[in-house]
């Protein structure tokens, strides 16, 4: 199948070294084009993402090396870089490619964006015609697979993220979010990223309480909230459900008298503070009332790792299911090998049949439907008794990887198909015009 | 042939014993997907066989003591299911299947059933006492395992050790909502079951019925339900407080039940 995939990823090399090889959405199309352009490569496509970059081709030469793309894509050996860089070849490359669009070998295992950049990649190189038989069957299993392990497995189930870490607690006690209120007592990044999350799922209000009132009226302006005074936080505090605290205070501000207080003024309906702030805001005493649950940034990241363990777990049973994938791949890209022969054998013999009813068509007169029927299935019968032969003969061979070549060669000279060239190969010819065509446009 | 379809019903709220039990042991998606509709077949199978005993007596009544087990236990579940209907939650199973698999199990299997042959029994009125009390049994049943349902999940949110948060509980909240519905439910049932009882035995027996330990359990019982009640609409009383007081209901719910030995005025058996 001679697939060939050479690239860097982040466990490879350094953000450094990455940012490097990096190609911009707007030079891509025109990288995917050059790769393609490659004499020896049938089909290429380029993903690049923050995370990896990684090239992808169909060569005619099994044996190709892929220094020829690396010179061609960034302009430089590649052998000072050779440390950083990985190479697969046939069934590793297609190991490699499902893995990726899986999400198997991601930073984060199971994150959802790599599936739809492989698309994007995918859909680039086929608007430049660089894609078409091999790589499109690939890539189509390759989303197919990713589906497949996404709903197969828990890979892509639990939380890995601080924030919505605190969603799936919130969600535990409360159920639906929606219209339950947050309030935000100082502000950071992550807790505002929290409270983006909530109000993803649907909680409002939202209130903001800063020692800076103005930087509240900023805060809860682009939330969309309400800015409350922060003097008057203790008795503010009991109407929201949810409690982001995330103060610079040297000690706690929240006790678990005022939980009490709090409790009696909510007439017992539960509490959920998230306090991501360091020092801690809120005294983890607090707890152990009934009805509040207070969660310190800690605790949201012991949940995250014994999350992102389970992923790991669920990972294998994805390897798995990549595994088995692959071995199917590799027997229907051998069909796919056989393919345009008996294409064109059907197409030849298709054109003896037709021409040889037009030349006995005036010797036979005019003829009832009925007869003009009958020469029809008599014809196509007689076609489809020699063909099933060669065609379950070369279909056999696909699955012999040893022998398909020999056959395809011998039915070939058999039938005479030498000049029909297959279409595969002519798809590619007219992808490549286009694409000239495109570029001479464009310059 | 009641007793046919009673132990076809008996056999699909096994499912639901065996699925209450898997979730005690964290294993509960085994039958999650078969649980609701096998115990919604022993439902109507149970309903067949209530019927059918009914239709065979010829008028209605409470042929026996199996039959008001079997009885308490389709008012229970018809409850689960009112719920379920609501929340879309089988876990309050948890604790319902359990009840309902024993008390349709004895009705099923037990030797020689008591006949209740007082000529008392063949009064609607008490059909419709027995009916009305059950139902806020039934009531108090769901709401007590809702309530320890809401421990443990309390428990697992305060504990914060990942492992042990569950993923197969509903929500806090979905729990508490219902826990405080299944009382809300229950509770006009179980007063006027208690008012009919009262003004039957009145008429029977004379004000002097209310000494009856019977009754007097059922009447506390029922403050204790009223004030469950209470607490909760007050000041919004859940988790430990609300589960204890749930607990003490229904242990005095089950003295009650049991009590009918010692009571001359519940005392139908002839001796």
């Amino acid at each position: 199948m001679n697939f060939v995939l050479i690239g860097v990823n982040h466990r490879t090399a350094p953000v450094d070294v990455r940012e490097q090889f990096a190609i911009p959405e707007a030079r891509l199309p025109e990288a995917v084009r050059s790769l393609a352009a490659l004499p020896g490569v049938e089909e290429a496509m380029i993903v690049s993402t923050c995370n990896r970059v990684e090239l992808l081709a169909r060569t005619s030469d099994s044996h190709a090396g892929c220094d020829g793309f690396f010179r061609q894509c960034f302009g430089v050996d590649p052998a000072p870089y050779r440390q950083y860089l990985y190479e697969y070849h046939d069934n590793d490359a297609v190991r490699h490619v499902f893995r990726v669009a899986s999400s198997l070998d991601s930073m984060v295992v199971g994150e959802p964006q790599i599936l739809g950049q492989v698309k994007e990649a995918y859909a680039t190189a086929r608007a430049v015609g660089a894609v078409n038989s091999h790589l499109d069957a690939l890539l189509t299993r390759a989303f197919a697979v990713a589906k497949r392990v996404r709903n197969e497995t828990a890979v892509a189930t639990s939380a890995v993220s601080v924030a919505s870490v605190a969603v799936d607690l919130a969600k535990k006690i409360f159920g639906n979010l929606e219209g339950k209120s947050v309030y935000l007592v100082g502000a950071g990044k992550m807790s505002e990223l929290a409270a983006r999350h909530l109000l993803a799922h649907g909680a409002k209000p939202i209130y903001v309480a800063n020692r800076t009132y103005d930087r509240a009226v900023a805060l809860a302006k682009k939330f969309n909230g309400e800015a409350l005074v922060f003097d008057q936080l203790y008795e503010t505090v009991p109407r929201a459900d949810i409690v982001i605290s995330s103060t610079g205070a040297p000690h706690t501000i929240f006790h678990k008298e005022h939980g009490e207080r709090f409790l009696t003024r909510r007439r017992n309906r539960p509490m959920f503070f998230i306090d991501i702030a360091v020092p801690r805001d809120v005294d983890p005493e607090m707890n152990k009332l009934d009805g509040i649950f207070v969660y310190d940034i800690d605790d949201l990241q012991q949940v995250v790792s014994s999350h992102v363990a389970d992923r790991h777990v669920e990972a294998e049973h994805a390897e798995a299911i990549v595994q088995v994938e692959v071995e199917k791949f590799q027997a229907r890209l051998q069909t796919l090998d056989v393919v345009p022969t008996i294409v064109s054998l059907q197409e030849h013999l298709e054109t003896v049949r037709q021409a040889e009813i037009d030349r006995v068509r005036g010797r036979l007169g005019t003829l009832t439907p009925e007869q003009e029927l009958a020469v029809e299935t008599m014809t196509r019968g007689i076609i489809n008794k020699i063909m099933h032969t060669p065609i379950t003969t070369l279909k056999s061979a696909a699955r012999e990887s040893s022998e398909v070549t020999t056959v395809i060669d011998l039915v070939r000279r058999l039938f005479g198909l030498h000049d029909a060239k297959p279409t595969l190969v002519r798809n590619h010819e007219e992808a490549n015009v286009a694409a000239a065509g495109k570029r001479g446009a464009s310059h | 042939m009641p007793l046919i379809w009673l132990r076809v019903a008996v056999a699909c709220y096994a499912v639901g014993l065996v699925y209450s039990l898997l979730l005690l042991s964290k294993r509960g998606n085994l039958l999650a997907k078969v649980v609701e509709p096998a115990v919604g077949l022993g439902l109507i199978f149970h309903f067949v066989s209530l019927v059918e005993a009914t239709v065979l007596v010829g008028h209605i009544s409470l042929v026996s003591i199996h039959y008001s087990e079997s009885l308490l236990a389709f008012l229970a579940m018809v409850v689960f299911f009112v719920f379920f209907v609501g929340y879309r939650t089988t876990t309050p199973g948890i604790v319902i299947f359990p009840i309902v698999f024993v008390l349709t199990f004895t009705s099923a299997v037990g030797q020689q059933p008591v006949a209740l042959t007082s000529p008392l029994l063949r009064n609607g009125w008490i059909f419709v006492h027995v009916v009305l009390i059950f139902t806020g049994y039934a009531g108090l049943f769901l709401s007590f395992g809702a309530s320890l349902l809401y421990l443990v999940q309390e428990r697992s949110l305060k504990s914060k050790k990942p492992t042990t948060l569950l993923t197969w509980l509903p929500p806090l909240q979905t729990i508490d909502d219902i826990g405080y519905r299944a009382l809300l439910f229950g509770f006009p049932f179980m007063t006027f079951g208690i008012v009919t009882g009262s003004v039957l035995a009145i008429e029977k027996y004379g004000p002097m019925f209310f000494t009856d330990p019977k009754i007097l359990l059922s009447f506390i019982m029922w403050a204790v339900y009223m004030l469950l009640l209470y607490t909760r609409w007050s000041s919004g009383w859940r988790g430990r407080r609300a589960a204890f007081l749930a607990t003490f209901a229904f242990v005095i719910a089950i003295c009650a039940w049991a009590a009918n030995n010692f009571s001359r005025v519940h005392r139908f058996i002839p001796s």
